[in-house]
């Protein structure tokens, strides 16, 4: 009779393990035939990143081959001089901009999730949204070499020469191309940051995540403040090409200079943004080859937070030959060298953790070896250049571009191919082969060696970066020679390496599960995985759960853990407390949906037929941009559950649906306002840049603006945002009149102080075009124009929305988030009016 | 701000507040801070009032003032890091599913971020015991 029950029981427990699986396979069935590209899932979405950045790597590849055919023998006719100005500007912008940064962006989509063991990241939309965006504009900017119109400048684009000596397009469509690309870092950015402080599982308190975890927290927070100082600069550049405002023309008072503040305020924190992610995938890998935990994981941490914040204080080491004053140039040298003492504090954690453990041969490994040999030596001359005086004498030779190679390809490249190596089953189910991965890294290294070690030598003595040829007999030509030839070797080493991912698996079997034998969360995927990622979402206990914790595998496969069921076939995943990972939430995630490539088609339109000049075409297609990203909205985000809570296993019920400062959307609207305000505080950076360098700015007698036209519209936006405040707590206390007759009262507040900000310059007649003065202080109120436009729509949106009843007093998401955008908006006018009427004033 | 179900009143389970995560911020803000007013210092008073081949005497005091306040900021942080780190009887790494240790991580990774931010603000005023003039 027992035995007849026991077997019952399991055959139940059989069935009902069926049907939920069942249940999460039809939640998260991948769409398919030609709606495979509707699919938001992160695997989805993560693949296809990784392969356009790699054939992006692979373009940008081709085109270092043809600077080298070119560079390989003096007084060579094989590139026009004007071709290969393109060919080396289009190599380094889509190196960094289309590999280098998205790379990392394409990894974490990938792998993040499963680290956490999160079914999803919490915007799978945004992120689908982000790869369009970044593949519409990553193919306008190759694509235009095709047509002879590539930018020409140097993937610095330093004005005058891109905007006074460049004729035709290419200067637009990198300014507009890569803009456009830089939105879809950022939204990658506050995905990767949401993703992390609240989709960890259970348990996984701050002290137990992943070291690749706090290195990307790190990166993405950096991206909050690095890339908008370059949309700012993009701006500025953009007013002064298609309008003629003059920024950075020195006859109307503008000053290059500023071009290259904020360029390089983006460009070297970049360069870490583009290195840590990849010494991150270093961080996972070396444990499991030394098969032990990492030596000093709170040292590592320690690294990746100082490198972070030190890295904003280098950028001006890239102007050391523009001539600022000594004590300027010191205080970047000294930061300079300030940053060498984290990076290379990560890097004796690693050799310690290899050397203390049992050491693995395996492929990842060899390129790990490689990545560090060839950075400790690219971070050394990087020790040297940072000293003022050595870099006067090296400054634009070839010392400088062997520099950055070894930094970028030892400190990205190199580990990118060992992640490719040690993630790929996690991606495809099967192991790339070890033979093969062999002669890849050996190619590699021998020919990256090759051909930038001599390049110092060239470089020392008096080879120019970016010359199209040379003459001969001044000493270059063999150590030329030697570089093409290397150059072509390494060449052969990455076809080597994406013929064993792209030649054919069929025949050869999957992968054991865990095949390196590691001992983090993302190692529970199956080979081959499910769209589901983790059967249930376990509980952590151990850095290495895997590791440490028994029967842990079985018991996620068993659905012992959370969320083991789809009862409602929604997609869902945990939300987790900030600090210590308990659950607070059951968070529905959206399934595929082609709004995402909709919205980037028409977003990218508005970039695209802008560089030609087609601003009605470009505003047809903002138009239809805005309407989709609001169908998107309105049909995707904040939806009322059918019941308030839900038991998500383990006795545990959480709520469906958190509002405020505990909801995922909310901390987006925080981290996205953040990365505008440090575009805002990029322009009134420009503002005093200009007080700094001029005498008479802002000019005495005062041009403008008008001083009571700017109050009055500092005054109404204020009012619209106290009323937005109103008009939340009413919302709250359910009093609809109150929250109607308030949020009409703000959005007439808005619109009137957008009047009269724009009346402010307008009724001073101060003109753009004449001066830098009136340019500068219209981009600032331009700016405020946009954002209240923009916070308008809010209004009217939370007014639609309770209408039709998708927003209630307990279910107020959208509210609460405009509301806290309603706060960045106040500062920004408020920082606006003080600056362009209150400070000439003042001074 | 508190996370829900904490206890509070156990000394070795302290509640999961947010400063002790911004805490680690801190160390490397005071160095920020410092790097930035240094620098805005140096570069407004060589435009407009010292000029081209004007001493930094004035920028130098200003200078030092900035150092000292950042250099005593430093060390508080340090130490309240270094109270957490040593909270109970527990070492290093710190590497336990527990509050406690979760704890004396956040306070172990302050100490050392201030040490680096310690370190790399002496350089920066190192500047200007070198340098004296805006040349």
């Amino acid at each position: 009779m027992t035995d007849i029950t026991q077997e019952n029981l399991e055959q139940m427990d059989r069935s009902e393990d069926e049907a939920q699986k069942a249940r999460l396979k039809k939640a998260w069935k991948t769409p398919e035939g030609w709606r495979y590209w509707s699919a938001v899932n992160n695997t989805e979405v993560g693949r296809w990143y990784t392969a356009v950045s790699f054939l992006f790597f692979l373009f940008a590849g081709v085109l270092a081959l043809l600077i080298r055919t070119q560079l390989a023998v003096p007084n060579n006719d094989f590139l026009s001089a004007d071709l290969y100005n393109q060919v080396f500007t289009l190599h380094g912008s889509v190196m960094m901009f289309l590999f280098a940064v998205p790379i990392f962006e394409a990894f974490s989509i990938l792998i993040l999730p499963q680290m956490l063991g999160a079914r999803d990241l919490p915007f799978p939309r945004l992120s689908a949204y982000g790869f369009w965006c970044f593949l519409i504009g990553g193919v306008f900017v190759c694509g235009s070499i095709f047509f002879q119109v590539a930018p020409q400048g140097g993937w610095f684009m330093y004005p005058p020469l891109s905007t006074q000596y460049h004729e035709g397009l290419g200067a637009d469509i990198w300014l507009l191309g890569l803009s456009f690309i830089e939105v879809s870092s950022l939204a990658a950015a506050v995905e990767l940051i949401v993703g992390i402080l609240k989709t960890r599982p259970p348990g996984m308190r701050i002290n137990l995540i992943p070291l690749y975890a706090w290195y990307i927290l790190v990166v993405a927070g950096m991206i909050l403040f690095a890339f908008p100082p370059l949309i700012a600069g993009d701006l500025l550049f953009e007013l002064e090409r298609l309008l003629g405002w003059p920024f950075f023309n020195p006859e109307k008072g503008g000053d290059p200079l500023l071009w290259q503040h904020l360029f390089w305020i983006f460009g070297h924190p970049e360069v870490y943004i583009i290195f840590l992610p990849a010494i991150a995938l270093v961080a996972m890998i070396v444990p499991t080859a030394a098969q032990r935990p990492i030596i000093g994981y709170g040292w590592i941490v320690l690294a990746a937070v100082g490198t972070g914040f030190i890295s904003f204080g280098l950028w001006a080491h890239h102007m050391y030959a523009t001539g600022m004053p000594g004590i300027s140039l010191a205080f970047f040298t000294a930061a300079s060298e300030a940053v060498a003492i984290p990076t290379g504090v990560q890097i004796f954690c690693f050799l310690a953790t290899a050397l203390a453990g049992r050491f693995v041969h395996s492929v990842p490994m060899l390129f790990v070896s490689g990545a560090l040999a060839i950075f400790v030596l690219g971070g050394l001359t990087g020790v040297m250049v940072a000293i003022a005086p050595f870099d006067f004498q090296a400054h634009d030779s070839y010392f400088i571009v062997a520099h950055l190679h070894y930094v970028l390809i030892g400190g990205m490249l190199f580990p990118v191919a060992a992640g490719l190596y040690y993630f790929y089953p996690m991606a495809d189910g099967k192991q790339l082969s070890e033979r093969l991965g062999k002669w890849a890294f050996w190619l590699m290294f021998v020919g990256f060696n090759v051909t930038f070690l001599p390049m110092h030598f060239t470089g020392l003595l008096g080879m120019p970066r970016r010359v199209f040829t040379y003459e001969a007999g001044l000493g270059f030509d063999l150590l030329n020679l030697i570089s093409t030839i290397g150059a072509y070797i390494f060449a052969v080493g990455v076809v080597i390496l994406v013929w064993d991912v792209v030649r054919p698996k069929k025949k050869q079997p999957h992968a054991r599960r865990n095949p390196w034998n590691a001992g983090t969360l993302e190692w529970l995927v199956n080979m081959p995985s499910h769209p589901w990622s983790v059967r249930s979402i376990p509980i952590i206990k151990s850095r290495y759960p895997l590791w440490d914790q028994p029967n842990f595998i079985r018991d996620v496969d068993e659905g012992r853990f959370y969320l083991g069921d789809a009862a409602e076939e929604k997609r869902e995943t945990l939300i987790t407390s900030t600090i210590d990972a308990r659950p607070i939430q059951c968070l529905r995630v959206p399934g595929p949906t082609f709004l995402g490539l909709w919205a980037a088609v028409f977003t990218g339109g508005v970039f695209i037929f802008s560089t030609y000049h087609w601003y009605v075409a470009a505003l047809i297609s903002g138009v239809l941009g805005l309407i989709t990203i609001l169908i998107w909205l309105w049909t995707g985000t904040a939806l009322i559950p059918e019941k308030p809570a839900k038991d998500i296993g383990l006795g545990v019920t959480v709520p469906l649906y958190l509002s405020g400062d505990k909801s995922v959307g909310w901390w987006a609207m925080f981290i996205t306002m953040i990365g505008n305000m440090s575009a805002f505080a990029s322009l009134v950076f420009g503002y005093f840049f200009f007080w700094t360098v001029h005498e008479d700015f802002p000019p005495d007698p005062s041009q403008g603006p008008n001083a009571l036209w700017s109050l009055v519209g500092a005054g109404c936006v204020l009012g619209a945002w106290a009323l937005t405040l109103l008009a939340r707590q009413a919302n709250r206390k359910d009093r609809a009149a109150v929250f109607y007759g308030a949020l009409i009262l703000a959005a007439l507040c808005c619109v009137a102080g957008g009047l009269a900000l724009f009346a402010g310059p307008y009724s001073s007649g101060l003109d753009p075009k004449s001066h830098v003065y009136p340019a500068t202080v219209w981009v600032l109120v331009l700016w405020s124009l946009v954002h209240l436009a923009v916070g308008l729509i809010m209004q009217l949106y939370c007014m639609a929305r309770r209408l039709a009843g998708r927003m209630t007093a307990e279910y107020d998401i959208d509210i609460r988030n405009v509301a806290l955008y309603w706060h960045f908006m106040a500062i920004t006018a408020t920082v606006t009016v003080v600056v362009i009427a209150g400070f000439p004033r003042m001074v | 701000m508190t996370e829900p179900d904490a206890n509070r009143d156990d000394p070795e389970t302290p509640a999961a507040r947010w400063h002790s995560l911004w805490l680690l911020t801190l160390g490397p803000a005071f160095w920020t801070m410092h790097f930035l007013a240094s620098y805005i210092t140096a570069a407004i008073w060589c435009a407009k009032f010292a000029g081209r081949a004007g001493s930094l005497e004035t920028v130098r005091w200003l200078i030092g003032g900035y150092t000292a306040v950042a250099l005593v900021g430093i060390c508080l942080v340090s130490w309240f890091g270094y109270r957490q780190h040593k909270l109970g009887q527990a070492t290093l790494p710190h590497d336990a599913d527990t509050a406690g240790d979760r704890h004396r991580f956040l306070g172990f990774s302050t100490l050392l971020l201030c040490g680096l931010s310690f370190v790399a603000t002496v350089y920066i005023a190192l500047t200007v015991v070198f340098i004296g003039t805006c040349e």
